[in-house]
This record gives structure tokens, C-alpha cells and sequence, in this order.
């Protein structure tokens, strides 16, 4: 049985027993029977995710120059077609297949092409090829948001094969960690309830690495290299916001208080950490802007990402300040640390990812996975609070290091055997024309 | 035949064409552009990436007129278009040599 499959058991179990409900059609011991609500939510939730890479797209797109806005919405659409095919083949296996040899560190190859998983499958109350689809939409936008840091120069024979390798050799392990039967993470008690560390930690470190190893764009510093369409990029934010819900709420797997709360903590995290956002840039410069605040928005929504079905709205709130205030300082840091990450994929999702998992260990006060939770704020042991929040720190460091390393090493792979950065008369072009062919704007 | 071109700001545009209805001009020209001389430019500020702008919008209005008509359309656009503060504009007067008109094939001072 999956892991999953007995956390819900779990679950249902426990309210069942807890609110003394008469048995809700299920005798506790038999394996539950697929529950309609569940699965009408998750099929919600699924299409839900899979919107927010377009919306990604254009986020990213009104940032980018003229010349490269195609290249740049490019990278999540590519992805759209890649990644499913590559999750259906091995990466749902790699990701949530049965531990392999008892290490805790892959899921194998028992999965492969998805063979063993038949429609009437069930992973806890919905089915498991429903579990597939919604993972493998997870699956798609966390290497899509790297692109943030190889935009405007990256070739594009070298984005997708990185693209590719990426997924197997970084996703996949970290959300086999994290989520997976036997993952060593999963099974030290690392709460993460819908990817602030397997999502947005792993793309943001790996943003980092690209970024340095990239170099930064030509013109730098001097060349006016401001966001062509901010429109664009604030109809992205609408739209990921709207799709989050699916990703945080539908990580519940099921129709439940939950997901209630994973939806709510979702409406306020974002809202305080655009608030604050805003209020900061205000302060600091005078004016609050309309990057800032849709900035403000995502960095709430990255942090609140782990913690969405284990703190309440209170802590939501707190925790939406802190990722606006600390995500808008982590994007100023990049001018004198001297690297480009063009689009912020480091200072909002490696940062903000980071600091919504440790927070999670600080503010954590419902049972969101089942089991009964403790955190430095609402505990009833604190040696165990302290213990889980210990938890918190080792799965951001493994993440971070091993995101790190590995993007290092397949980044130098692929730089030697297709390169990596497009030429400077390729850059100053715009990847439009040069790598696609295709121009947005005519005059 | 003379060619009347004129650098003026955006907002301007619609008084400076009503006043030029008025005298009798019946065709113009008008393109956006960006420029400066002595007006500053801007600076923009996108999450910590600061830019200084030096150019600055503003509309070019192109009119060709008998020699006759020249003066009262400078003057013309020249009230309409000022504000007295920095960024006005220019007006330039240019000689023209041919004009056509393409529908009827008329030449000269007929085309205009």
C-alpha cells in the first residue's frame, strides 16, 4: 500500500473515532472504498495545477524584453509537452515507486510506463492514475520555474535536455525524500505539505547554480532591461494564484477539513505577503509597485506552500509578512552577491520555499498528514517540537545541497556536449527570432 | 511648398490639432516618437533594478503647406502647444521640392 494510502486510513480513522461519528460506511480495519467527493476534487485540483504553468508563462514573459517574450513562455510550454511524457514513462516511477533497496533515496523502476497501476486503482479514497496526473502537474511547473534564471540566453537544445535530466535526477529523488513510501525524509517526520521543499526550494537552489554558472546576461548593469509587459505578468500572478489553490488545497488528497484549511491558509499567506511587500517597497522607495505587490503575492504563496494544511490562518497571516518583507530583501541581496537571476526564481522560490518549511516547524498546530503535529509554538512536548523543527532544518539543508551539486554537475555535462549560453549576436537578436523563428510584436 | 514638423508633448495633441482645423489645415501627419533636449528623463525601479530613462515620449506632427500658410500654422501650433515648462517642443520649416497626390495623380501646389 502507499504510504498515502495509509496516512488516509489514518486520517479517516482518527476523525471518525475523534468526533464520534457513527462509522462513516467503512469499518476501520477494511481498505477504504473510493469516495466521489475526493475524487471530483482532485480531478478540480489537477486541472487546477496543471494552469498554473501558463500562468508561469506569463509571469515570466511581461518581464522579459520584447525580443524574448516567446523564448521565455517557451520554456513553460516546452515543458508542458516534455514532462508528462517523461513522468508517464519513469518519473512517476523514480518519484513514487516502492523504495529501492531500503535506502530511502528512489523509487525505482517497478512503475515504469505505469505498468501495475490499473483505472480502478486506488491510492487512499481516489484513484491512483488521478494521483499520477495531479503529482505529474507538480511535476511540470517546479522545473519551469528555473527558467527565471537562464532567461534571455539560454540555448534551447540545452534547456530541455537540462530540463529533462533535471526532473529524474533532482525532482524525482527530493520528492521521493519527501512524499515517497520509505523516503528517508518522510520517514525522519519532514512535514512539507504540498512542495516548499521539493518544489520550490529544489527549483530555487537549482536557479542559483544555473544563474552563477550562466553568467550574467550581456549589457548587465548598463543595458535598459526592464519588463516589457507587466500587464502580462500580473494576469500570471491572477492565474497562479487561482491554480495554487489546486496545489495547495489538493494536497489533501481528498475533499476534507484539510484541504479546507490548506485553501484558506492559501487566500491569506499570499494577501499578507503582498501587503507587506508593497508596504516595504513603499518605505524604501517611495513608491509601492505593481511588480512588487503581484511580487509579494508569489513569495506568500511559495512560503505558505509547505505549511498550507498544517498551521492555522493566524499563522498564515504571520507567515505572509515575514515571506514578503524577507523574499523582497533576499531580490535586492542580488546586486552586490553579483549574480543574475534574471526573473527571481532564487529570491522568491528558494528563499521563500525555505523559509515556509522551517516556519512550518515554528507554527504547525494541525495534523494536516494524519498524525498528531509539534512546533515550537504549539506543542504539548517540547522536547518534540524542538525535535520536528530539527527535522525541518536537515530536509532545507539535504534539498538545498543536493539541488545545488546535482545542477552543478548536469549543467557542466551538458555545457560540454551542447553548450549552454546562446552567442552575444544570438543574445542581442532576442531568442524569439533566433531560436523559434517567431516574433510577438511587428512594426 | 513647405514642410512644417513639429515635436510636441503627448497630451498636446488634440488641442494643437483643433486649433489647427480652425485655420484651414486640412491634412497632418503624426507619429509617436522619443526624445529629449532639455527636459530630464525618469528613473524606473523594478524590484531593485534601477533604470534611468533619457528619452521621453512625444508626438511629431508633419504638415505640408503652400509658403502662404506657413507662418499662421508655426504660430498656430506654437500657442496651442505650451505650457511654459520645460519639454515643449520644437517646430522646424523644411523646403519641399514635389507633391503628389496618388488618387488623382495632381501636382504641386493641387496636391496639397
Amino acid at each position: 500500500m502507499h504510504q498515502r494510502t495509509r496516512r488516509m486510513v489514518w486520517l479517516v480513522g482518527t476523525v471518525g473515532l475523534l468526533l464520534g461519528l457513527p462509522a462513516l460506511g467503512r469499518a476501520e480495519e477494511a481498505e477504504p472504498a473510493m469516495n466521489a467527493a475526493d475524487t471530483a476534487w482532485m480531478l478540480v485540483s489537477t486541472a487546477l495545477v496543471l494552469f498554473m504553468t501558463p500562468g508561469l508563462a506569463l509571469f515570466y514573459g511581461g518581464m522579459v524584453r520584447k525580443k524574448n517574450v516567446l523564448g521565455t513562455m517557451m520554456h513553460s510550454f516546452f515543458i508542458m509537452a516534455l514532462v508528462p511524457v517523461l513522468w508517464m514513462v519513469v518519473g512517476y516511477s523514480l518519484a513514487f515507486g516502492p523504495d529501492l533497496g531500503g535506502l530511502g533515496f528512489i523509487g525505482g523502476f517497478d512503475h515504469v510506463l505505469l505498468r501495475g497501476i490499473t483505472p480502478d486503482a486506488l491510492s487512499g479514497t481516489i484513484p491512483t492514475l488521478i494521483f499520477v496526473a495531479f503529482q505529474g502537474m507538480f511535476a511540470v511547473i517546479t522545473p519551469a520555474l528555473i527558467a527565471g534564471a537562464y532567461a534571455e540566453r539560454i540555448k534551447f537544445i540545452s534547456y530541455a535536455i537540462f530540463t529533462g535530466l533535471w526532473l529524474l535526477l533532482v525532482y524525482a529523488p527530493i520528492c521521493h525524500w519527501v512524499w515517497g513510501t520509505g523516503g528517508w525524509l518522510f520517514e525522519k517526520g519532514a512535514l512539507d505539505f504540498a512542495g516548499g521543499t521539493v518544489v520550490h526550494m529544489s527549483a530555487g537552489f537549482s536557479a542559483l547554480a544555473f544563474a552563477i554558472v550562466l553568467g550574467k546576461r550581456r549589457g548587465y548593469g548598463t543595458t535598459n532591461m526592464s519588463p516589457h509587459n507587466l500587464a502580462l505578468t500580473l494576469t500570471g500572478v491572477g492565474v497562479l494564484w487561482f491554480g495554487w489553490f489546486g496545489f495547495n488545497a489538493g494536497s489533501a488528497l481528498a475533499a476534507s477539513a484539510t484541504a479546507g484549511l490548506a485553501f484558506l491558509t492559501t487566500f491569506l499567506a499570499p494577501a499578507a505577503a503582498g501587503l507587506s511587500w508593497s508596504i516595504a517597497e513603499w518605505l524604501r522607495t517611495g513608491k509601492p509597485t505593481a511588480l512588487g505587490t503581484s511580487s509579494g503575492i508569489v513569495a506568500g504563496l511559495v512560503a505558505i506552500t509547505p505549511a498550507a494544511g498544517f498551521v492555522g490562518p493566524g499563522s498564515a497571516v504571520v507567515i505572509g509578512l515575514l515571506a514578503g518583507t524577507i523574499c523582497y530583501g533576499a531580490v535586492l541581496l542580488k546586486n552586490p552577491l553579483g549574480y543574475d537571476d534574471s526573473l527571481d526564481a532564487f529570491g522568491v522560490h528558494g528563499v521563500g520555499g525555505m523559509l515556509g518549511a522551517l516556519l512550518t516547524g515554528v507554527f504547525a498546530s494541525w495534523g494536516g498528514w494524519g498524525k498528531p503535529v509539534e512546533s515550537l509554538l504549539f506543542h504539548t512536548d517540547m522536547s518534540a517540537a524542538v525535535g520536528q523543527f530539527s527535522v525541518q532544518v536537515i530536509s532545507v539543508i539535504a534539498t538545498a545541497v543536493y539541488s545545488l551539486v546535482v545542477t552543478f554537475v548536469i549543467l557542466m555535462v551538458v555545457k560540454v556536449l551542447f553548450g549552454l549560453r546562446v552567442t552575444d549576436q544570438v543574445e542581442l537578436e532576442g531568442l524569439d527570432l533566433t531560436q523559434h523563428g517567431e516574433a510577438n510584436y511587428h512594426f | 511648398m513647405k514642410k512644417i514638423e513639429a515635436i510636441i508633448k503627448p497630451f498636446k495633441l488634440d488641442e494643437v490639432k483643433d486649433a489647427l482645423n480652425k485655420v484651414g489645415v486640412m491634412g497632418i501627419t503624426v507619429s509617436e516618437v522619443k526624445g529629449f533636449g532639455r527636459q530630464k528623463g525618469h528613473t524606473e525601479l523594478y524590484r531593485g533594478a534601477e533604470y534611468v530613462v533619457d528619452f521621453l515620449p512625444k508626438i511629431k506632427l508633419e504638415i505640408v503647406a503652400s509658403d502662404d500658410m506657413v507662418d499662421q500654422i508655426v504660430q498656430t501650433i506654437e500657442a496651442a502647444g505650451k505650457t511654459g515648462k520645460i519639454g515643449d517642443g520644437k517646430i522646424f520649416v523644411v523646403p519641399i521640392e514635389e507633391a503628389v497626390r496618388i488618387r488623382t495623380g495632381q501636382r504641386g501646389g493641387e496636391a496639397l
